[in-house]
């Protein structure tokens, strides 16, 4: 058996970003700060290229190809095209960010790039051996850009002095923990490896299918297997380090692994779960809900304590991966697209609600403590009502995009029989509503604060159509949400 | 197929998309622009009503001006409309509610004037989608959606203690629906194992015909009341109220009384009595019991309040406690007469009730915000003699305030005489219970209107008071028309519903078990 040619052409989008990455990162080397632009532009283009390989490749699934090592079907050519879009936005609201805080290189993109490269493989992985390959190489570059040199010159006072320290922190223990994770990733599979004899995620799946009785091995390889599934979405009691990472790194940056990670790791989990260990569902079902409802609850009970907007941002993420968590072990028929369509409309939040406080951030200022909100709605009519979209969106309030996601889980779950999780989970987003409400209320209700650190800026008219974009799409999807759905359910279609 | 002009939408979607171009003006220059704007939008909407009424045949209970398209095909979920006996009367309602807020802006708002009419055209339009949603999830967006420009409204433009009103009012409310959302997820998962055509899984009026064990039904109507009881409110999960009435502003206030809290009532109209029907039977005796409670406790609540706005708001879980007790005295006299012709008066009186409570409750709110405007305060003991400078203003007060107690020939009596009668029938003891608001309510409202109007001038401050001006009084002309019509001849409205009542009362008399 040799590679054909054929194979190559499946991984087109994969190959397109890996070269591009690498020409970038050679490309910058010969940039000075003024022509920096090209290193922006380039990077744009390389993912619209991308979406553009992947968007070919759409509806050709599913296929195997590397010794059934990589796989092409519709959920993982659907997931691509997501995480592509995403990155754009993420990109275009980082560009500023990047410039106005000294840390305009190019490594940000390349690291990105490649992050994203990992991703790709991860959400095609059809074997263990593919999916840790993925996982490393999209979280390696992680750990560099959450320490990402942070030259804070003017800011707060003290904690100027701080905040370089605090972005390493958060990358030693982002690092830490991300390392633990890994390894007990590696742990289970080499347990899952001693049973079956396969790294092949489809040989597997047949052994777990023929066999009547499941070996105790394979049920600790389970559990480990979902300890790292955990440690990558933050899942209670695996939360940790979301809080402190999200905190201590640069926002730009910030914004970027709240996004598209979370899109990977939807692939991950469905690689995983779904097309791994269908036949164990009753066993990891029951370990969900529990981390699910841990999660909803840690989540949104200790965002109420948060004077951060971005460590409370952090929580809520807790929270809603607790909710994405439900819709996973909601089942086959409408539970994996229910978390598609909720996975994809939180990123669409989390972009959002980092990408304002990217937008109000100017020179020198993080514009990141709930206080610094105060009286926006008067200083920044649009941006505050798109906030308020935001929250409102994420609180679960209909007509906007949050709500039917929330629905679309709920209806899942009760559709699979869990009409008392269903209950819990609506009141804990009861709990959910407080905290996103007294953002909106700071940023409503109070007047502006008197004086804010150094001249303030007002946001640039490109930045509020960035945000309104954002803002109004979270609208839209609220008030014609068939379609995202729609796509979900045709990405599960084999 | 033929083609239906689409009067419902408009209801819905007029007033959103003319508020959402009010927020698109500037804030400076552009006021007055701004409210004539409003006010021909609110104008249109009320203009809109006549169409309705005079196009709706009020001779059979099937759901009239029928719009129906998918939205979220794949699951079922349609924009489909439609209105009953029950709704149309409540859409002309709010429509008229929105052009008295409108015009009561004109003299007392002056900050963010094209914010607080955009979100008041916005206000009216969900509302109305409410009340015309024949989608339980289209219901449930505006049900849910409705809460945000009421969030607003009292965080913006509210009180001293605005914002603890407002969070409060944010997650009662929300905390009271998202269990509302379970119960129709659950309704149309029961809706798809019958294997109900796919336009069919979400509608409310296919719901009504769902077979359900009782165990099922006792879940759902609880699910339900607790939505519901929080909206309309019900004791004692009323506490919400007087704080947001209190620090509401007065075109807030007015719309919180009048439409929202008739919210509550339409959803047992609509879901609790027709969907859970045994349930409802089984659990009759206690909703009655709550009721008492409202009527007679809140009462006794109301004489001791020093804030007008709080009186009246107090006096407002009372009287929503006669629609409650009127929808439930149902059971009580199908069980004592076996006559439906005569069960029917439960529910009419509920109605009337709803309708009449919405000229009533508005009229005292902008009474006191006529006063606030003026003095800033509303305290009783601030007053004292208006009637000597502001002798128009008390005229008019008066009469509002004898239509609160249900004096015979205003529009209170009829929706409390409807009930009492009704009680009548099924418990003598119930009706005298019920009765003793007759007493209790002149207490309390005459009381206030003794200390607030007559005597002699309190304060130098309300010596100097102005009377009404033109606006104010044509408000009050509007209102005052609106109540002695309902009061004197309430027949059109009892005929407009007649045929849903006697459906719905069919749907009660059978059992789904």
């Amino acid at each position: 058996m040799s590679l054909s040619s054929h194979e190559f052409y499946l991984v087109v989008p994969e190959i397109w970003i890996a070269a591009m990455a690498s020409l970038i990162l050679i490309v910058d080397l010969y940039l000075t700060e003024k022509t920096r632009w090209i290193t922006y532009f380039l990077s744009q283009i390389t993912l619209i290229g991308a979406f553009y390989f992947t968007w070919v490749l759409w509806g050709q699934g599913p296929k195997t190809a590397f010794y059934e090592t990589f796989i092409l079907d519709n959920i993982g050519t659907l997931l691509k095209m997501v995480i592509f879009v995403f990155g754009f936005f993420v990109f275009m609201y980082s560009r500023k960010y990047l410039e106005e805080h000294n840390s305009n290189r190019g490594e940000y993109f390349v690291l990105c790039l490649f992050s994203i490269l990992g991703m790709m493989v991860l959400v095609s992985a059809r074997s263990f051996l593919t999916l840790y390959l993925g996982l490393e190489l999209f979280a390696l570059p992680l750990y560099a850009l959450v320490a990402f040199v942070r030259v804070e010159t003017l800011s707060r006072g003290l904690s100027q002095v701080l905040s370089h320290e605090t972005g390493a922190e958060a990358a030693m223990k982002y690092f830490i923990m991300g390392a633990m994770a890994s390894g007990m990733l590696l742990y289970g599979v080499s347990l899952l490896y001693g049973v079956t004899g396969s790294f092949g995620i489809a040989e597997i799946s047949s052994f777990l299918t023929q066999e009547t009785e499941v070996p105790l091995a394979v049920l600790f390889g389970l559990m480990f297997i979902l300890v790292g599934l955990a440690f990558k979405f933050g899942a209670v009691p695996f939360h940790m380090w979301i809080p402190d990472v999200y905190q201590g790194a640069p926002t730009a940056v910030t914004l970027f692994i709240s996004t598209l990670p979370k899109l990977a790791g939807f692939g991950m989990a469905i690689r995983i779960l779904l097309d791994t260990f269908h036949a164990l569902s009753p066993h990891w079902q029951e370990l969900m809900i529990i981390m699910a409802i841990l999660s909803m609850a840690v989540g949104n009970i200790a965002a109420i304590a948060q004077s951060n907007l971005k460590r409370m941002l952090a929580y809520s993420t807790i929270a809603h991966m607790g909710f994405l968590f439900l819709g996973l072990l909601a089942g086959p028929e409408s539970g994996y697209a229910a978390a598609l369509v909720y996975v994809i409309i939180y990123a669409l939040m989390a972009l959002g609600a980092f990408g304002i406080i990217i937008a109000l951030s100017y020179r020198g200022f993080e514009f990141e403590n709930i206080e610094d909100f105060k009286g926006l709605a008067k200083r920044e009519p649009w941006i505050a009502l798109m906030m308020m979209f935001i929250l409102l969106s994420l609180t679960g309030i209909p007509p906007f995009a949050g709500f039917y996601a929330k629905f679309l889980v709920l209806n899942a779950l009760i559709h699979a029989g869990y009409v008392w999780l269903a209950a819990v989970a609506v009141l804990f987003s009861v709990i959910g509503a407080y905290y996103y409400l007294r953002v909106i209320k700071v940023m409503f209700f109070d007047e502006p604060k008197e004086t804010l650190p150094l001249q303030y800026q007002k946001v640039s008219k490109s930045g509020v159509a960035l945000v309104a974009v954002n803002g109004f799409s979270v609208l839209l999807l609220g008030i014609f949400p068939a379609f995202i759905f729609d796509l979900a359910v045709s990405a599960f279609v084999r | 197929m033929t083609l239906i002009f689409p009067l419902l939408s408009l209801f819905i979607w007029l007033p959103i998309i003319g508020g959402i171009g009010l927020l698109t003006l500037k804030n400076k220059n552009q006021e007055s622009l701004s409210r004539g704007l409003a006010l021909i939008i609110a104008l249109i909407s009320l203009g809109l009503c006549i169409p309705l009424i005079v196009g709706f045949d009020s001779g059979t209970a099937a759901m009239q001006w029928r719009e129906q398209m998918p939205w979220i095909a794949s699951l079922g979920i349609h924009y489909a409309l439609g209105v009953d006996g029950f709704s149309v009367p409540l859409i002309v309602l709010t429509c008229f509610m929105t052009l008295l807020v409108v015009l009561a802006s004109m003299v007392s708002v002056k900050d963010r004037i094209q914010q607080y009419l955009a979100a008041f055209l916005i206000m009216q339009g969900l509302m109305c989608g409410a009340f015309v949603a024949l989608d339980a999830i289209l219901f449930y967006t505006f049900w849910e959606a409705m809460l945000v420009p009421m969030f607003l409204i009292i965080g913006m433009w509210g009180g001293k203690n605005r914002i603890y009103a407002t969070i409060k009012f944010f997650l009662y409310t929300f905390l009271g629906s998202v269990l509302l959302l379970i119960a129709i997820i659950y309704l149309n998962i029961t809706a798809r194992k019958m294997g109900l055509a796919y336009d069919q899984v979400f509608n409310i009026l296919a719901f009504h015909n769902l077979p359900l064990s009782l165990i099922e039904q006792k879940w759902l109507f609880i699910a339900f009341l607790i939505a519901f009881a929080v909206k309309i409110p019900m004791f004692p999960v009323h506490t919400w109220l007087p704080d947001a009435h209190v620090e509401a502003p007065t075109g807030g206030s007015v719309i919180l009384a009048a439409i929202l809290l008739k919210m509550g009532g339409y959803g047992f109209l609509r879901f609790i009595l027709p969907i859970t029907p045994d349930a409802s039977f089984t659990f009759a005796t206690g909703i009655i019991g709550l009721s008492l409670i409202a009527i007679v406790y809140i009462a006794l609540v109301t004489l001791v309040q020093t804030d007008m706005k709080k009186l009246i708001a107090y006096s407002s879980i009372s009287h929503m406690g006669f629609v409650t007790l009127g929808l439930f005295i149902v059971f009580g006299i199908l069980l004592s007469s076996k006559d439906p012709s005569s069960a029917v008066i439960g529910i009419d009186g509920a109605m009337v009730q709803m309708i009449s409570h919405g000229f009533v409750s508005a009229a005292l709110f902008l009474c006191v915000g006529v006063l606030y405007d003026r003095m800033h305060s509303r305290q009783i003991k601030d007053f004292g003699g208006v009637v000597n400078t502001m002798p128009a203003f008390a005229a008019f007060f008066m009469l509002f305030a004898l239509a609160n107690v249900g004096l015979p020939g205003t529009s209170g009596f009829v929706g409390e005489f409807l009930v009492i009668l009704g009680a009548f029938k099924a418990q003598f003891w119930l009706a005298v219970l019920a009765g003793t608001t007759l007493i209790l309510g002149a207490s309390y409202t005459l009381w206030m209107v003794k200390r607030v109007v007559f005597g002699a001038v309190g304060s130098v401050a309300v010596g100097s008071l102005k009377d009404l001006n033109p606006i104010e009084i044509m408000m009050f002309v509007l209102l005052g028309l609106a109540i002695l019509w309902l009061g004197l001849w309430p027949a059109p409205l009892l005929e407009l519903m007649h045929a849903s009542s006697n459906h719905l009362i069919e749907q009660l008399m059978q059992s789904k078990l």
